[in-house]
């Protein structure tokens, strides 16, 4: 186990990098240039300019922003001259990206599993069918049109929760939803299909005609085997949640992340195009090593020679 | 989801004497009895037919010098709601929707075609190469996978199409189609790498070892006629991803460029001309019901595909 972790620790690495190069490479051939605002100035001035960010020698600017990120020092924004990259621009909209995501993941693993239960605990019903239903409404619509629908019925028609903005609690709960409409679906039909597949199983009928709550069959003895496939699925989730939040982010006018990377790579930022795809990188890299641990915490029958 | 085909189905045909089925065969009957996912393929034949009609209306218009239903503005107030001369209403700038949905129609099933086309041709080729070298090979090449499938793809995608296509029209769309298609090929190569891994060593291909068949011709011969039900069933499954992807990107702007459309592209148009006062509700119903009919279609096909193929799966 310890060895298993360590050799994926080890991976880190070679996907941080490969990430890092092909930002580096595709700003690097990318046309235009950071400095397209800064038309009628003198070429001494642009030139030094340039190498100011060292745009003027690519090898020694791919080694030295890795460097200043990795010591978490970070450049400053091209864009914004006066803004540090890590500590002004990506401080203080990272902890929002964080937690909205966090949220809608946590949201979609408990409505994607309390559907999946629901439904499987009761086949061919009218809770079933609604859950599926849903479910299906969910895989079928873009997240904006969802955010869109769930802001028109809740705040402009109940006026049950504020439209946009971010810092009270009741503002978590929209975006946190909409975000979390598409992975809850999947996650209910997985959880779904799991359980199906495992109520017909022989542990279930003795656990069954031991004398156990049907309660307790489904959470204690069924949830916990259909569960792992749900794990499998949290790393492809995290990252839609994680990336799709730019979108969610944009309609309910959270000040994340999303408006961020957008922006710097339409301006050619170099440095927090960089800094931004290399802290979700290792966001979803260290989520993907933890999911993976514990699936392997959980199921024993899993070996990692 | 769907009804479950009787297990065991495929050990009644030959029981009863009849002539022996091809797994084939068999599984386009399961297929057909699979009510869901024939209500889902007819939902999809609608959506692909009445998008190529729109194309088609589009030539003939332009043939009769009339200008191109889509991008053609009219004159008056708009936003119009539907009315008989427009089923779909119009949109702020005075154009048709439902030609513009039509339109919208192509461009989303293109992207979500081209992603499985790609996805099929890269995943299939890396996973059997993969699968049937073996060893070292495989090693190397399923970390490559690893690796990239750890990778916060949309972030790529955006860097592409931001970096890359902001000057000219096509290049933005062939951009668009390949970045989606490029992302896509992963879970195939991962899925058609563990079939062949699991029929490399089985009997029929030791026998065509046996008579001296070269590696070329095992993959092609034996392998792929055997792996062909998985790689459908995921190529379907990618196709309804890769539309929501494209739905995404428009949202950002990084959609297909106006006056083209996709139903991303008019949704998210849609979503940005909405407002409490005055609701267009029609701009943003029509398309989302287009592109979510066309989803659930595709949904339930792969479903019902991967019910025929592999009936145990459930």
């Amino acid at each position: 186990m310890l060895h298993y972790i360590l050799r994926r620790v080890l991976y880190f690495l070679p996907t941080l990098i490969v990430i890092y190069t092909v930002a580096f490479l595709l700003m690097r051939a990318a046309p235009g240039s950071p400095f397209i605002q800064e038309k009628g100035m003198p070429e001494e001035i642009l030139q030094a300019r340039r190498a100011q960010y060292f745009v003027d020698r690519p090898v020694y600017q791919y080694t030295r922003f890795a460097w200043d990120l990795v010591t978490l020092r970070g450049m400053k924004s091209i864009r914004y001259p006066k803004r540090n990259v890590i500590r002004d621009i990506l401080a203080p909209a990272f902890p929002v990206s964080l937690s909205l995501g966090v949220c809608a993941l946590g949201l979609a693993v408990v409505i994607g599993t309390a559907a999946g239960v629901a439904s499987a605990a009761r086949p061919r019903t009218l809770i079933d069918y609604t859950a599926m239903t849903g479910a299906m409404i969910g895989i079928s619509q873009p997240s904006f049109v969802v955010a869109t629908v769930l802001m028109g019925l809740f705040a402009f028609m109940l006026r049950w929760l504020p439209v946009g903005g971010w810092g009270s609690p009741e503002q978590v709960v929209l975006p946190a939803l909409a975000l979390s409409a598409l992975p809850a679906a999947y996650i209910a039909r997985l959880v779904r299909t799991g359980m199906l597949e495992v109520l017909s199983a022989d542990f279930i009928r003795t656990a069954r005609a031991k004398g156990l709550t049907e309660r307790r069959v489904l959470l204690d003895h069924a949830l916990r085997n259909a569960w792992l496939p749900v794990l499998g699925y949290l790393g492809p989730a995290a990252a839609s949640i994680f990336t799709g939040s730019f979108v969610i982010e944009k309609i309910f006018a959270i000040p994340g992340v999303g408006q961020h990377f957008v922006d710097s790579a339409l301006h050619r930022d170099h440095p927090l195009i960089l800094a931004t795809v290399l802290l979700y990188a290792v966001l979803l890299v260290v989520f993907n090593l933890v999911v993976d641990v514990g699936y392997a915490w959980l199921d024993p029958r899993i070996r990692y020679e | 989801m769907s009804e479950a085909p009787e297990s065991g189905e495929a050990y009644e045909v030959s029981a009863a004497g009849q002539p022996a089925r091809s797994p084939l065969w068999l599984a386009v009957r399961r297929f057909r009895r699979n009510r869901l996912a024939m209500a889902g393929l007819a939902l999809l034949a609608v959506m692909v037919l009445s998008s190529l009609g729109g194309l088609v209306w589009n030539h003939v218009s332009v043939a009769r010098g009339r200008p191109e239903p889509y991008r053609h503005q009219m004159k008056g107030d708009h936003p119009q709601p539907p009315c008989p001369a427009h089923p779909f209403g119009t949109d702020p700038l005075g154009r048709d929707l439902f030609a513009r949905t039509l339109i919208g129609g192509c461009t989303s099933l293109g992207v979500g075609l081209s992603a499985a086309v790609v996805s099929v041709l890269i995943g299939t080729l890396w996973g059997t190469t993969a699968g049937y070298v073996g060893r070292s090979v495989d090693t190397v090449m399923m970390r490559i996978v690893d690796v990239l499938y750890g990778l916060p793809y949309m972030l790529v995608i955006i860097l592409l199409l931001v970096l890359f296509a902001e000057q000219y029209t096509w290049l933005r769309v062939v951009v668009l189609f390949l970045a989606i298609g490029s992302v896509s090929w992963l879970t195939m190569a991962r899925v058609v790498r563990g079939q062949v891994l699991a029929l490399r060593e089985a009997e029929f291909i030791q026998a065509a070892r046996a008579i001296g068949s070269g590696s070329v011709r095992i993959i092609v011969q034996e392998l792929l006629p055997n792996v062909t039900g998985t790689i459908l069933v995921c190529a379907t499954l990618t196709v309804p991803l890769a539309i929501l992807q494209e739905s995404f990107l428009s949202f950002l702007g990084l959609g297909v460029p106006p006056p083209l459309a996709s139903w991303g592209t008019l949704a998210s148009d849609a979503v940005e001309a909405l407002n409490p006062v005055r609701a267009y509700w029609w701009l943003l119903v029509f398309p989302c019901a287009c592109l979510g009919a066309t989803l659930l279609g595709l949904n339930f096909v792969g479903d019902g595909l991967r019910d025929a193929f592999d009936p145990r799966s459930r």
